[in-house]
């Protein structure tokens, strides 16, 4: 009786999670040698990095998906990005990446911010949507954040003037604003969006936010069946506390975007859960969407429950990314499957299972 | 009495203590004291900004509050021009601004700055010529109009000043824009030294300084080194440093996480309206603006709504809280429990609100409301 049960259970969950999968008539048709495994550079980072990293190389392992990695150690302290690692990530073109830690004040500049500024990763990427099972403060959200990534705010150009006066530039240039919002656009169009809402404060940064609004406003006329809307920063974060279903795909540049993926990821379920990435014209970075430096309290890594779901999501984009479509699918499915179940949950989502516990019940519920 | 109206009793006499606490501190950074010596029959004058839009309804409803609670107030109303002003480049003229420099508190309603070139926004004018460098915002939810977030209660600090908000933009070429952050060590330390202040006075346990250091060192780093220098002078206050995205996420998750917040200009400006958005909006939001000399103005944040202008329609809300602010700021904190308790008590019965709120109440019947719960 109770096995009965049980597998009636298990239909029912397939047919509430997994139709998407069962009712695909159309076959993704490789061209021959497409299933050869593809190399992907990884950083497993600071922190909680290793740890989320190498829940990711588990479940790829235990899927058989066709992708090997090369690890290459890298630590936020370090001066400069080791020798060979943006070699290793120029021939491979896709990289997986834990955070790195960032020293505040230290004089020592970001290494997240450099490797996007290396490999011109112009577009970073944030995914905030709600989980089905997992409770949280709205519904119905399902956000794109396309965040411009090399300029503006993280210009990097400050100094001090005279003593006690500080100034920093923030840059923003036609060529930037145009192939972020260009990005965006294909972005939703390419993916089924609705509406593009471009997020700035040109009342204030007339000039500069201007030239960002004038660029969106000039590709928004390129795409007529997608809506176009604008929204200054402050009140596009107040909407979104209040009635975040009113967006779809954001785009901004760089600090604004940064502040509205946290609160977009924030409302949704956690940063903890939110899957996302770096793009340029050539290379990808996947990392965790929002935060994506961040490396975790150090309890958190002591305690070894680190939340994987956002990496392990990411990674479901990157096997989409690599033409991999039903390894995505499958990873995808799993990874919602251990969420709506509920039973394997770490702290962030008030549960108080380890990683390697969200980890081995993602590989048993792989189809 | 209602379930509703006794939580909002209990929450608001919590409140109440922490503030009333307040008026045995002898610091006068943030208090005109020659005010505090006001009997109730000698009248406050106070400069009034009606506004525009729905400003001289909301107005309005301040006055008769006001009087209803006998609070004897000489309201100095001030109009702005309707030309720009040569001596301050604005429609705000130099006599709006004599004003509230000779009065030292006021109460502004909505300005919506006419479009054109040539001259300066109204607010802006303001914060310039009377160096308003800190905008305060207390945010808690109102017992019985629910939100997704009941629990609520804590101040952002913005230094209004500088930052961001310079003003200083370029064409380097084409298609090349600068914008310039300036960020001083006197405006820091000064809004810095505001929040502690405000923090102990207020019987508040934590400051949080929210920045964005990891990526501007320089320019955040020395907005938190002013920080990190008043909070040595104030062990017995929590201090700690929060990164701006970090902070939005953990406001959407648990606001009750924070306490009392301090800002450079555009991350207060954004988290300001954020944490507005948590308990409902600008309509129902305070603020109080302070500048050098003791001045205080206090003033609704949000727009003047011309569409339902002269309709009877509109939320006074946010400009009675304010006004509420800036009577405590006068130490009138009788009168201010008072009218906040009327206010909140108001809200809390559900009878009358105004359609923002899901109710179908006019102005006047929502402020004869409150004029009866006094």
């Amino acid at each position: 009786m109770s096995r009965q049960s049980l597998s009636l259970l298990k239909n029912l969950r397939s047919i509430a999670t997994g139709s998407k999968i069962q009712t695909r008539s159309v076959t993704y048709m490789p061209r021959p040698g497409d299933g050869k495994p593809r190399p992907v550079t990884l950083i497993p980072g600071d922190g909680v990095g290793p740890l989320v990293t190498n829940a990711v190389e588990q479940v790829m392992e235990a899927m058989h998906a066709p992708v090997y990695f090369e690890p290459f150690e890298v630590h936020g302290d370090m001066k400069s990005l080791p020798a060979g690692l943006l070699e290793s990530i120029k021939k491979n073109k896709v990289c997986l990446k834990g955070g790195l830690k960032t020293p505040v004040g230290g004089g020592v500049s970001s290494l997240n911010v450099n490797l996007r500024k290396e490999l011109d990763l112009f577009a970073s990427l944030v995914n905030c949507f709600n989980l089905p099972g997992l409770a949280s403060r709205h519904e119905n959200v399902d956000i794109v954040v396309i965040r411009e990534n090399t300029e503006g705010e993280y210009a990097g150009l400050e100094h001090e003037v005279v003593p006690g006066v500080v100034e920093s530039l923030k840059v923003i240039t036609k060529f930037c604003s145009e192939r972020i919002a260009k990005y965006a656009f294909e972005y939703a169009y390419l993916n089924n969006r609705k509406k593009v809402t471009a997020v700035h404060k040109a009342n204030i940064m007339k000039l500069a936010d201007g030239l960002f609004l004038e660029s969106c406003q000039e590709v928004a006329k390129k795409y007529p069946s997608i809506a176009y809307n604008e929204i200054i920063v402050d009140n596009c974060c107040m909407q979104l506390v209040a009635r975040p279903e009113q967006f779809d795909v954001m785009v901004t540049p760089n600090l604004y975007g940064n502040l509205v993926a946290n609160t977009a990821a924030g409302i949704a379920g956690g940063t903890g859960v939110m899957p996302g990435g770096n793009v340029g014209a050539e290379y990808a970075v996947f990392e965790q969407g929002a935060s994506a430096g961040n490396v975790g309290k150090d309890t958190t890594e002591e305690q070894k429950n680190a939340n994987p779901v956002a990496l392990l999501l990411s990674s479901a984009m990157m096997l989409r990314h690599l033409q991999f479509p039903s390894f995505a699918d499958r990873l995808e499915t799993a990874v919602k499957r251990v969420i709506s179940e509920g039973k394997c949950r770490t702290e962030d989502l008030g549960g108080n299972s380890t990683t390697q516990e969200v980890v081995d019940a993602v590989i048993a519920n792989l189809d | 009495m209602t379930m509703a109206a006794f939580i909002a009793r209990r929450l608001i006499g919590n409140r109440s203590s922490q503030i009333l606490g307040t008026s045995s501190s002898s610091s006068g950074a943030f208090i005109s004291v020659s005010r505090a010596f006001f009997s109730s029959t000698t009248p406050i004058k106070a400069t009034l900004f009606p506004g525009d839009g729905i400003g001289p309804e909301i107005a309005e409803s301040v006055k008769q509050v006001f009087t209803a609670a006998d609070v004897n107030m000489d309201w100095d109303e001030q109009f702005v021009g309707t030309e720009v002003d040569p001596r301050t480049n604005s429609f705000l003229t130099w006599e709006n601004l004599e004003s509230v420099r000779k009065n030292k508190v006021g109460l502004k309603g909505p300005m919506a700055t006419p479009i054109g070139k040539g001259h300066r926004s109204l607010n802006l004018t303001l914060r310039k010529e009377l160096n308003l460098y800190a905008n305060v915002r207390p945010c808690y939810s109102l017992p019985g109009y629910k939100t997704r977030y009941d629990d609520v209660d804590l101040i952002t600090i913005r230094e209004n000043t500088e930052g961001e908000y310079s003003g200083l933009e370029h064409q380097v070429v084409k298609g090349v824009v600068e914008s310039l952050k300036i960020i001083t060590r006197k405006a820091s330390m000064r809004v810095a030294e505001y929040a502690f202040l405000y923090a102990k006075t207020h019987g508040r346990k934590k400051v949080s300084a929210i920045h964005k250091a990891n990526i501007m060192q320089k320019t955040d780093g020395l907005f938190l080194q002013c920080c990190d220098e008043v909070a040595k002078k104030y062990p017995e206050i929590y201090y700690e440093k929060v990164v701006i995205d970090n902070c939005c996420m953990m406001l959407v998750k648990n606001p009750a996480l924070f306490d009392v917040l301090v800002m450079p200009n555009l991350y207060g400006d954004i988290i300001s309206d954020l944490c507005a958005g948590l308990v409902g909006g600008l309509g129902l939001t305070p603020s109080m603006n302070i500048g050098e000399d003791g001045i205080a103005l206090a003033e609704a944040v949000h727009g003047s709504a011309p569409d339902i202008a002269g309709k009877n329609l509109a939320n006074p809300t946010a400009l009675l809280l304010s006004g509420v602010m800036m009577l405590r700021h006068l130490k009138l904190n009788k009168q201010a429990e008072q009218i906040h308790s009327a206010i909140i008590n108001t809200i809390a019965e559900g009878k009358y609100r105004t359609a923002d709120l899901g109710g179908t109440s006019t102005t006047t019947d929502f402020t004869k409301a409150i004029c009866d719960h006094l």
